[in-house]
């Protein structure tokens, strides 16, 4: 690997010290230990657990009710269909058990990853993952609004309501993923802060389902992402960059030493890949680790500190091409 | 004891936990009632948990009782100590084993939760029928009568067995004892430890056979010796019983539990006795001491240890004033001067010499009581106590029944109740779905360890697989409980479902004064009002507290969906106020927390919820001071119904075939087909509608229907004249039927609401593709319109069977001949089951091995079979477990004799009857429908002209000419009969070449007993039996067949692939030798919601986890391969299979890495099966190949 001696990667990140803004995103990756322990040997510098959905505790415990128990003490010759569940720890606790296997298996800190829009009592899977070993969490509020009564700023009531509870489950520090579609991201985001979210992080992905024509069916699709989409959240997380005290993490698009860049430069605290991982292996965080060290050593940059936030929307020399007049000015120039 | 070491449990696991800790091997195989013992054994190795020695037994499940006991056999030889559990014919098969075992003196103990033998009919509940089957084994055969003396004597019976060399048979009564939940002094291993010293195992080890001292056994003797040699054991026998109360003794000492080789309680000068064994002794004892109290000189003498009997003892142990005895047996021998207690009692009697001898011999009556678990209670005893102070009392007798035929019965006062105020006695009506029983075993445990008292928990099921009812009777006492019958005056009645208000009369068990709690679904101002009238009568008349609760409501807001059994458990305890309400409500807490802490925690934050909202939605309802509801009860069956339906079945249904007389009954088991159609069991809330305007006629609606509760009809327009106005129909659409009409019709009252023909259905509304023909919608306002129509529909003509089509389409308009039966809502089984009797049911003759399919399709009351409008349909039998396939195969033997002989009798009348119909007849080609009605018109002519005939040979031919008519055999069973104990009878008759075809239901696991695995469960899946995961392949039983070469094999999977299911049932019918058919079938064992059952099937196909295929060996006759893939290129992985499934998390849950690996093992092993079979579908057969003629046997 090639070890940047001149360069200083080294980041904070939800107050954690570490090596490289550069980590794995959260995705089912971490499903195989192997690759866990793969990603650490290509220098990644946390391991963020695929999401634990609120959906899934739910339909998994009351599911199993539902399945597995509704045809007990039923029928005289068979009082149970299934070996005593005593051993069988259903639901979430083998997400716990991960947690504590990867902490074994690998000397990084665990971001673990909670999914869900409620606050229903699923909260309670914060606490437990925290003594699992989770060194920090990562709350991801994926919500597709669908509820015409539901006005913008309910949600967001609601979602800090949930970072509120949440910090006040754990003690290790919870940053908050965000989707794209809210009015005004950066009052939002710093509402976020003042219910004590440590971090943000733009974007979860937006999932999309397709339709097939033939059999009248909503299918789901899966993308992975591709570099142009790093544009959305580089916008975002220039705007946020020194303006909300707290770590941003980006989170989609980065599949190459420059994106990387792009993100940290734009504020980005932590960097996170997921679709570059899948197609290419876990060794392509090295690449990419390598592909920015072989650039700041190129230009000058002595450290990630140095770059960070250079290009946000406080400090670029041109702050317009982040706003609405770059807009304009772009059409302007097509008409033309 | 301190009331707090007490635990609570049922007789199996009392029995079983003492097994497990004394023995090294256990080899087991399941049959109700006694399943739960080996279950239980296994789970506890499984979890590690040792023998007394420090040694996790082996527990291991053989194909059979008869492979159980041989690998038992073999353990014994080797010098280990094992152990078995059994019951009924599992025991049965037992019997040769258990001679060599005790003709060897080998120390062994097996368990036995007595069981009926199957007769006239199956019976899975219990009596000594089996038991008694042993008596020559020479076995000592020793009885408990509880659920504490199940735990004791299972000791008592591990020691004396090492003591005295002779084999013990351990036996309580199947049900009443193994399932009854009760609080016992629980026996530590140190108890234990102090009853087994090494001294008794060390000969075992030195009698090892072993080539370290070797020896030989099981010799073949003759006639010199052999006689002797049997006679030189004889000193064992014996020394036998004094061994037995020698260690009853030493028990005794450790425990502070005596107990005796016959024990007796009553009058000291008693001058009548009773003498019996088993559970009903207990309820005997209530009797006698309740007599006694009355002053009556009455006594009881149980028996413990039955063989060897102990006869001086036991004339020793009745009071010197004995005058009358009636020994009571729970069995029947027919033919026998009496029963075998009641032969023992005269015998003994009559041998007896010298001063224990009675100075007159006491006058000795036998009855039988309480087969099949019949209820015997203190009121069956007095009258049995009654006929001994008779001048001339019956000499054999039965009680517990009206026996109007021989008059055998003594008449029992039905009302007498004996038992005492202190007793809190409780009966709950409850759904298997809600989860009633479960929370009432919690309840029994809370009790059980709060209080210093004693608990009993009795559990009554249904015969239904979908839809069941349970009730349950609790009894909770301050002093040890012998009631072992249903409680008949309880203080507290719950309805768990608002339905059953209308279907059973629960009141009848209620004491006055007591309490009726309903779930209801209404405000509590209505509640009153809905209640049918009679209900309202008997809540006056007794002076009932009402109460009511919407649990349902409660539930849905709690988040739990349809279970209310921990709501309706906190009313129990917040009414009854059995224990302190806080204290109750943290009780239930704890059991939630037990019974679901492994799930997660929102499962647990639910339960509570619903624990916390049930106080405040409990009402206790006024009850005005007269009736007000005008509503009756609905009839059980409707008026239209025929003479046996009316008179017997519908008091089976009303829950009140106790009433039924010996006349009532058909003499040999033999019952009509047919009636399930008269039980209208209304138990969907959502049933499908109809939209014909999208409907695309395709007909899997009706294809995969478990329960032929939708079909379809294509008829003339002229048939609507009549119909009801909300009657829907439509043209059809195929020029099959040109300007005919089409209906789908739902019998909404038979629909168990499963959904399946709504997922399968592919028409959907363009605009609003959630919209399909058929969607789910509740049942309530459509019910009597759909009832109407329903009937309009079955008027309605039936298709001409020759014009039909065998397709899946074409297949639904032919009449199913097997309709709502008993099985679970959206069985995978009975579609299968269904379309064979639509296929051949007008010739169809079925064995069916026991099983799921042998309950749903004969499990009375009602019977799912039935006929069409000639009255032909399918005949149906069940004979055993093991040998369906032989049995099957005596069909067609039978069925080509009567043929044979048919034309054997129609050649010799050729001239009589006219040689061109002779010809005919027997040169007709009956493949097909057409062929079929063209032989039976023939038959028809025939019998015209034989009238005229006359002659002894005339009227022979006349009887045998339906014979004439080709019959379809198919051997039907599940995968636990096929792949286990009947393989080796289904492999000799498929190598037979005789025409049967066989039907296999796979479900991969024994359905019918509860989930345990069989040959045919996956590797990776969890069943009991396998709880760690199975770590073995699925046998290939298809493979297996097609080895013959001339056997027809096609695997099947109809939510897969239809077409290719209705073609392999076809092709199986039409090929003139043996078939076998394996048809997938998805199941509640495997943990998922039915509904998806087709999905998965898909699934399954799809991965190559289930290839579909026929093998045709009339395909190697043109040169070809004889096995044809259905099921396309593998298109998925078995991971998205399994996914889906709860069988098979449980396992990864349990340890990932180990079913990681048991699945990238199954994964390669599917793709290389799936790769021989290419290679064998590729193959070409040479023509002409030597033999390839002589396999494919030639059509008849």
């Amino acid at each position: 690997m090639r070890e940047g001696k001149n360069v200083d990667l080294t980041t904070k990140y939800l107050g954690l010290k570490l090596e490289s803004p550069l980590m794995p995103g959260a995705s089912p990756m971490v499903d195989d230990l192997d690759w866990v322990k793969r990603l650490e040997d290509a220098g990644a510098s946390a391991i963020v657990m695929h999401s634990l959905f609120e959906e899934q505790m739910a339909r998994e415990q009351m599911g199993s009710l539902k399945t597995m128990d509704a045809h007990d003490e039923s029928f005289a010759e068979a009082a149970t269909m299934f070996p005593s569940a005593e051993d069988y720890a259903l639901g979430p606790d083998k997400y716990l058990e991960r947690i504590r296997e990867i902490k074994e298996a690998v000397h990084l800190p665990v971001i673990a990853s909670l999914n869900g829009t409620t606050l229903e009592g699923w909260l309670h899977y914060a606490g437990l993952m925290e003594q699992a070993g989770a060194d920090a969490l990562e709350l991801n509020v994926y919500h597709l609004a669908h509820d015409p009564y539901e006005p913008g700023a309910a949600l967001e009531k609601r979602i800090l309501e949930l970072v509120r509870e949440m910090k006040s489950a754990v003690k290790i520090p919870v940053a908050v993923k965000l989707a794209p579609f809210f009015s005004s991201i950066p009052h939002f985001a710093s509402e976020l802060v003042k219910a004590g979210a440590n971090g943000i992080i733009l974007f979860n992905r937006f999932y999309q389902p397709d339709i097939d024509v033939d059999a009248l069916e909503v299918v789901p699709t899966l993308h992975l992402s591709e570099s142009h989409e790093l544009l959305l959240r580089l916008r975002w997380i220039a705007m946020l960059s020194g303006r909300v005290k707290c770590s941003l993490g980006a989170s989609g698009g980065v599949h190459t030493g420059l994106d990387a860049i792009k993100a940290i430069m734009a504020g980005a605290d932590g960097v996170q890949l997921v679709a570059a991982l899948l197609r290419n292996g876990p060794q392509h965080l090295r690449k990419v680790r390598e592909q920015m060290v072989l650039w700041m050593e190129e230009h000058d940059y002595h450290s990630v500190e140095q770059m960070r936030g250079s290009m946000s929307h406080e400090r670029c020399p041109d702050p317009t091409a982040l706003e609405r007049a770059n807009y304009l000015r772009i059409l302007q120039s097509w008409r033309a | 004891m301190a009331a707090s070491r007490r635990i609570t449990v049922e007789g199996n696991e009392a029995a079983a936990s003492v097994a497990h800790r004394l023995s090294e091997v256990i080899a087991i195989y399941p049959i109700t009632p006694s399943s739960r013992m080996g279950e239980l054994a296994d789970e506890w190795s499984a979890r590690g948990k040792t023998n007394l020695w420090g040694a996790v037994p082996q527990v291991t499940e053989m194909q059979s009782e008869g492979g159980a006991i041989a690998a038992v056999h073999g353990a014994l030889q080797a010098g280990s100590m094992a152990t078995t559990f059994t019951a009924s014919q599992g025991l049965l098969l037992m019997i040769p084993n258990m001679f060599k075992i005790a003709g060897e003196l080998l120390p062994f103990c097996m368990h036995v939760s007595a069981r009926a033998v199957a007769t006239h009919a199956l019976s899975i509940f219990g009596d000594h029928s089996d038991v008694m089957a042993c008596r020559q084994t020479g076995f000592a055969m020793i009885a408990s009568n509880s659920v504490q003396e199940a735990q004791d004597i299972a000791a008592i019976g591990h020691v004396a067995t090492l003591r005295s060399r002779v084999p013990f048979l351990h036996f309580f009564d199947g049900f009443r004892t193994s399932h009854e939940v009760a609080k016992i002094d629980p026996l530590s291993d140190a108890d234990l430890a102090k009853l087994v010293s090494d001294d008794l195992v060390k000969p075992i080890r030195d009698r090892a056979l072993t080539p370290d001292h070797p020896v030989v056994r099981g010799t073949a003797q003759n006639p010199d010796t052999f006689f002797q040699a049997r006679e030189a054991g004889n000193l064992f026998y014996d020394a036998c019983p004094g061994i037995v109360k020698q260690t009853m003794d030493e028990f005794a000492a450790i425990t502070g539990r005596h107990y005796d080789l016959f024990e007796y309680v009553g009058h000291p000068e008693a001058e009548r006795i009773v003498v019996m064994m088993g559970s009903g002794a207990e309820a005997a004892q209530e009797a006698v001491e309740w007599l006694m109290a009355k002053g009556e000189r009455v006594g009881l003498l149980k028996v413990r240890l039955y063989r060897p009997f102990a006869t001086e003892t036991f004339v020793r142990t009745l009071p010197k004033t004995t005058r009358a005895i009636a020994v009571l047996d729970r069995t029947k021998e027919p033919g026998s001067i009496g029963e075998p207690l009641y032969q023992d009692v005269v015998t003994a009697l009559f041998e007896i010499r010298g001063e224990a001898a009675p100075k007159v011999m006491p006058l000795v009556i036998g009855g039988r009581y309480g087969l099949s678990s019949k209820e015997f209670t203190p009121s069956m005893v007095k009258t049995v106590f009654d006929e001994l102070t008779r001048d001339a009392p019956k000499r054999h007798f039965t009680v517990g029944i009206v026996d109007d035929v021989t008059h055998l019965s003594l008449p029992v006062d039905m009302d007498l109740d004996i038992e005492q105020a202190d007793v809190v006695r409780a009966v709950f009506y409850g759904l298997g779905a809600d989860g009633t029983v479960s929370a009432n075993k919690n309840s029994l445990k809370i009790l059980g360890e709060a209080k210093d008292g004693f608990v009993q928990g009795y559990f009554v099921y249904d015969s239904k697989k979908s839809g069941a009812i349970t009730v349950s009777h609790l009894r909770f006492s301050p002093r040890f409980i012998r009631s072992s019958y249903l409680v008949r005056q309880a203080s507290f009645i719950a309805c768990h479902q608002w339905s059953f208000v209308d279907k059973y009369e629960m009141l009848a068990e209620a004491a006055p004064g007591g309490v009726f709690l309903v779930n209801a679904p209404f405000p509590k101002e209505k509640v009153w009002d809905e209640l049918p009238r009679d209900v309202q009568e008997v809540i006056l008349a007794k002076k009932l507290s009402l109460y009511a609760i919407d649990a349902y409501s409660v539930a849905k807001e709690a988040g739990m969906g349809s279970r209310i059994n921990g709501i309706m458990q906190t009313c129990f305890f917040a009414i009854s106020g059995v224990l302190p309400r806080e204290e109750a409500i943290a009780k239930i807490k704890e059991g939630i927390e037990k019974a679901y802490g492994a799930r997660g925690a929102e499962i647990l934050r639910r339960n509570f919820i619903a624990v916390d909202k049930t106080i405040e939605n409990l009402s206790q309802i006024d009850v005005p001071s007269a009736v007000t509801s005008t509503r009756a009860r609905s009839p059980i069956v409707s008026p239209k119904a025929p003479d046996f339906v009316s008179r017997v079945t519908a008091m089976m249904l009303a829950n009140k075939g106790d009433l039924l007389p010996v006349s009532a009954f058909p003499i040999d088991g033999t019952w009509p087909t047919g009636t399930a159609k008269w039980e209208k069991r209304n138990i969907a809330l959502d049933v499908p509608v109809w939209d014909s305007a999208i409907c695309i006629q395709c007909n899997k609606c009706a294809m995969v229907c478990p329960h032929a509760a939708i079909r379809t009809k294509v008829y003339g327009p002229g048939e609507l004249d009549d119909a009801p106005a909300t009657f829907k129909s439509m043209d059809y659409k195929s020029s099959d039927f040109p300007n005919s009409k089409y209906t789908v019709q739902v019998a909404t009252e038979d629909c168990t609401g499963c959904t399946l023909c709504v997922v399968v259905c592919p028409a959907k509304d363009k605009s609003n593709p959630r919209h399909k023909s058929l969607d789910m919608a509740p049942v309530s306002p459509i019910r009597d319109a759909e009832r109407d129509n329903y009937d309009f529909f079955l008027n309605l003509p039936e298709a001409d069977r020759t014009q039909v089509k065998i397709d899946v389409k074409n297949t639904q308009f032919f009449e199913p001949l097997f309709e709502y039966s008993g099985a679970c809502s959206g069985c995978g089984e009975t579609p299968y089951v269904k379309l064979l009797t639509q296929l051949f049911g007008d010739r169809l003759l079925v064995a069916n091995a026991t099983g799921c399919s042998s309950i749903y399709g004969g499990n009375l009351p009602t019977t799912p079979y039935t006929t069409n409008r000639d009255g032909r349909g399918p005949a149906w039998a069940n004979s055993l477990f093991e040998d369906n396939a032989e049995f099957g195969l005596g069909y067609r033997l039978a069925l080509d004799a009567h043929t044979d002989q048919a034309k054997i009798l129609l050649k010799g009348l050729s001239e009589r009857v006219g040689t061109w119909l002779v010809d005919e007849m027997l040169g007709a080609d009956q493949l097909g429908e057409a062929g079929i009605k063209a032989q039976r018109g023939r038959v028809e002519a025939l019998r015209k002209k034989l009238a005229e005939v006359k002659t002894p040979e005339a009227v022979r031919l006349g009887i045998m000419a339906d014979y004439l008519v080709q019959k379809s055999v198919w051997i039907v069973g599940g995968d636990g009969w096929a792949y286990d104990i009947g393989y080796g009878g289904l492999d000799h008759v498929l190598s037979m070449g005789r025409k049967v075809n066989v039907l296999v239901l796979d479900t991969e696991v024994y359905s019918n007993t509860g989930g345990q695995a069989s040959k045919a469960t996956p590797m990776g899946a969890a069943a009991k039996f396998a709880s760690l995961g199975k770590d073995s392949p699925k046998k290939d039983l298809g493979m297996m067949a097609m080895a013959y070469g001339n056997v027809y094999v096609a695997q099947i999977a109809f939510g897969a692939k239809d077409n290719q299911t209705v073609q392999a049932l076809a092709e199986a019918d039409s090929y003139p030798g043996p078939s076998l058919v394996i048809a997938y079938s998805h199941c509640i064992a495997h943990g998922y919601d039915m509904a998806f059952g087709l999905e998965q099937q898909k699934l399954a196909v799809q991965s190559a986890y289930w290839p579909l295929y026929r093998f045709d060996p009339r395909r190697a006759e043109k040169g070809e391969s004889p096995l044809r893939i259905d099921s396309g290129p593998i298109k998925s992985t078995l991971a998205q299979f399994t996914k889906n499934e709860g069988r098979f998390h449980l396992v990864e849950r349990l340890d990932k890495g180990r079913y990681d690996q048991l699945m990238a093992t199954a994964q390669e092993r599917l793709r290389q099966r799936y790769s021989l079979y290419e290679r064998i579908a590729e193959a070409m057969i040479p023509q002409g190949a030597a033999g390839a003629d002589k396999q494919t046997p030639k059509a008849e």
